[in-house]
């Protein structure tokens, strides 16, 4: 029998969630990381264990997906926090649980910024319909402005935040700024300042710059629809300055001490390396970076059986059955292999970020009673990094 | 083996649930539709250049080049399309306003266009995609087939409705007649939209979601690609066995000896068979809420990561033996 590979990397720093999580001083727990690597699974097992543990907890999932409410065991989720039924409530915590309507989110800042007379004029533009359910940044501009509304309710002693499912993990970074200045910007009042002034004046105004973009976009759009784009700017003026400070304010919320970032990533080549990109960024932006949770990690049984060994009796044997069982572990050495070799990668470029790995189920969690087992294996992984 | 016919389209539009596999699916279809002496492109919309890192080639700029050669002569090309990029090339071709457009670009106001109206980004997106589809040259078409590496199927709908996101912001104009010319390529048996999914509960569900939205949309659904299956490595028997943890310890601890290994590994090696076999059950209960959707459905193996070059032929030519064909 060859020697295995050992698994454990005493270089790696391990990630004791329970001690973010638990921690009074936790307030705000961002999970971030590229689609379809667990976020919300994460996210919903960190919020549950806070609760049990005493805290009292909402979660927020932003994931148009139904994952959070199977997994809660919730039929519904809307725009305000319910309460989970069936957790242990005897270490005296609440879990909460709720699902972003980005829609009505927006219309409940565009209520918060202006009378409700202007309110309805926005409502029924197209503009605005397009905006507040569409626009690739508007999701999480409007998960930020909800985290911001749950920590000024002040109910809760900790936010547990899922991100957007965006095609890379800066987009719930940069989106809300990039919405807060779309919105603030030269575009929005070369277009309002017709709307203002006299045509010829605001023309005049904006120099032959506007002129051209005026008959261009005409020519391409129609007058209708530059009309319709000129009131709902013109509608929003009021507005402007407001969108932008709560912007500002949510983004300077998530750097003070009492949030964390999770980073999350399963196993694949893509997703650590949006979680690298992510890491590299929290830390040029000074936000306050927990660890990695590497979720879907491979766990062998028998390490001291190297796959090669396992595979070459297999090879040799009639018994099908002890074949078959030796193929399995070969087949797992070589992915927990894998693994072990991408997750090197990304603790030797980033040897400060703490990690904890939470194993591949074999069935998919969809109840409280899996999400405790992730809760579980989260704490566990930490525990087992403290010197035997 | 597929019980349908893989769809004789011309546009092959690929969606799937985020981490399925999208990109490397679209990648192996387009070489295996290039297969035997045909020309294909592969298109992506969302800036991400995940096709140039699969085959491990420079960024893509905004044009087209070939990329990849496929067996019998066949040939691959690939085109990052880029929304700024055509709206700038739309102005000049219909308006010949090159000037212009890089005077709007300067002041921002592309980016704003395509930002304050989502759906105007889309019809410029789908219009380059139908534009290449439709495209002629010396009376014969250039491409045989193109492939889309479209948005995940969460977003797919939306993405392909152009019409319906346009007709809100635009009745009349340029922009309303190319979104219907769009529209009309897409809802033909020129295209079908192929759904990339795990043996795995949300993908699954996605998958079915996205089916029956598609559908009632009137966009044609093509296949369901099960991407990363893996093959049981027990007998069926033993299987169920495993499943229930009731294999035969004995008769494993016999024969590992028998090979010269640590009998006493036994129960551990039985755990990792149980989880293997639960999988399994899972999955192939999964296979059978995809069966139901009643799409021809092909399967395609997990391969030992990293995905590179060689695998991608491989799941190529996993494509071309189901079928999988231009025409």
């Amino acid at each position: 029998m060859s020697e295995a590979p050992r698994t454990e990397r005493p270089q790696t720093r391990r990630l004791d969630l329970d001690a973010v999580a638990l921690d009074p001083r936790t307030k705000v727990i961002v999970c971030c990381g590229s689609g379809g690597v667990g976020k919300t699974t994460t996210a919903a097992a960190l919020g549950l264990r806070a609760a049990e543990g005493g805290r009292s907890v909402v979660v927020l999932t932003i994931d148009p997906a139904r994952r959070l409410a199977n997994s809660m065991g919730l039929s519904e989720l809307d725009n305000s926090p319910r309460a989970v039924d069936g957790i242990d409530e005897l270490a005296g915590g609440s879990l909460d649980a709720m699902m972003l309507d980005m829609k009505r989110t927006f219309d409940e800042v565009v209520l918060a910024h202006t009378t409700a007379e202007k309110a309805e004029q926005i409502f029924a533009n197209p503009f605005y319909q397009a905006l507040s359910s569409s626009f690739a940044g508007t999701q999480e501009y409007m998960a930020m402005e909800k985290l911001s509304q749950l920590r000024a309710r002040g109910e809760w002693d900790l936010i547990v935040v899922d991100t957007p499912p965006s095609r890379s993990a800066l987009d719930f970074l940069d989106a809300p700024q990039r919405l807060g200045r779309f919105l603030d910007g030269r575009m929005i009042r070369l277009l309002t300042a017709p709307a203002k002034a006299s045509g010829r004046i605001g023309a005049k105004m904006m120099g032959a710059g506007f002129a051209i973009f005026s008959r261009v976009l005409t020519k391409i759009i129609g007058t209708a629809v530059l009309a319709d784009i000129s009131s709902f700017v013109g509608a929003l003026e009021t507005m402007f300055g407001g969108f932008r400070e709560r912007a500002q304010a949510t983004y300077e919320l998530l750097r003070r001490p009492g949030t964390a970032f999770v980073v999350v990533a399963a196993p694949e080549p893509d997703a650590l390396r949006e979680a690298s990109y992510f890491v590299d960024r929290l830390s040029a932006e000074q936000m306050p970076l927990a660890g990695l949770v590497l979720n879907r990690r491979h766990v062998v049984q028998a390490p001291q059986l190297s796959a090669a060994a396992a595979e070459a009796a297999a090879d040799t044997m009639n018994d099908k059955l002890t074949a078959g069982v030796l193929r399995i572990h070969a087949e797992r050495m070589v992915r927990a292999e894998d693994e072990r070799r991408l997750l090197g990668r990304f603790t030797g470029a980033h040897p400060n970020v703490a990690v904890t790995e939470v194993p591949a189920m074999p069935v998919d969690v969809h109840d409280l009673d899996g999400l405790r087992a992730i809760g579980d294996a989260l704490a566990e992984t930490s525990s087992a990094a403290r010197p035997a | 083996m597929p019980d349908r016919e893989w769809p004789p389209a011309r546009l092959h539009v690929v969606t799937g649930k985020g981490g399925a596999g999208k990109t490397t699916v679209a990648a192996a279809l387009a070489i295996a539709l290039a297969s035997g002496g045909h020309r294909t492109l592969l298109v992506e919309v969302e800036g991400r250049q995940g096709i140039a890192q699969l085959f491990d080639t420079p960024p893509l700029p905004y044009a087209e080049r070939r990329i990849a050669v496929a067996p019998g002569g066949g040939e691959v090309c690939a085109l990052a399309v880029d929304a700024e990029a055509a709206l700038m090339e739309y102005l000049e071709l219909f308006y010949n306003l090159a000037r212009a457009g890089r005077l709007l670009r300067r002041m921002g106001a592309i980016d704003f266009a395509t930002t304050i109206a989502p759906g105007l980004r889309d019809v410029l997106l789908t219009g380059k995609v139908k534009e290449a589809v439709t495209r002629v040259r010396d009376g014969r078409r250039v491409y045989d087939a193109v492939v889309l590496d479209a948005p995940p199927t969460g977003r797919i709908t939306r993405f392909l409705n152009v019409n319906t996101d346009v007709a809100g912001l635009a009745r009349v104009g340029p922009i309303k007649t190319q979104s219907d010319g769009v529209m009309a390529v897409l809802r033909s048996s020129q295209t079908a939209v192929h759904l990339v999914t795990l043996l795995e509960e949300m993908p699954v569900q996605e998958t079915k979601d996205a089916s029956a939205a598609l559908t009632e949309l009137g966009l044609p659904v093509g296949a369901v690609l099960v991407n990363m299956t893996r093959a049981p490595l027990l007998p069926a028997r033993e299987l169920s066995r495993a499943a229930a943890g009731r294999l035969d310890l004995d008769q494993i601890q016999a024969t590992l000896r028998e090979a010269g290994i640590d009998a006493d590994l036994a129960p551990a090696l039985a755990l990792e068979a149980g989880e293997h076999a639960t999988r399994n059950a899972l999955e192939e209960g999964y296979r059978k809420e995809l069966q139901a959707l009643a799409l021809p459905t092909y399967e395609l193996p997990l391969l030992n990561p990293p995905m590179d070059l060689g695998g991608l032929y491989e799941l190529a030519e996993v494509l071309v033996a189901a079928g999988v064909a231009h025409e």
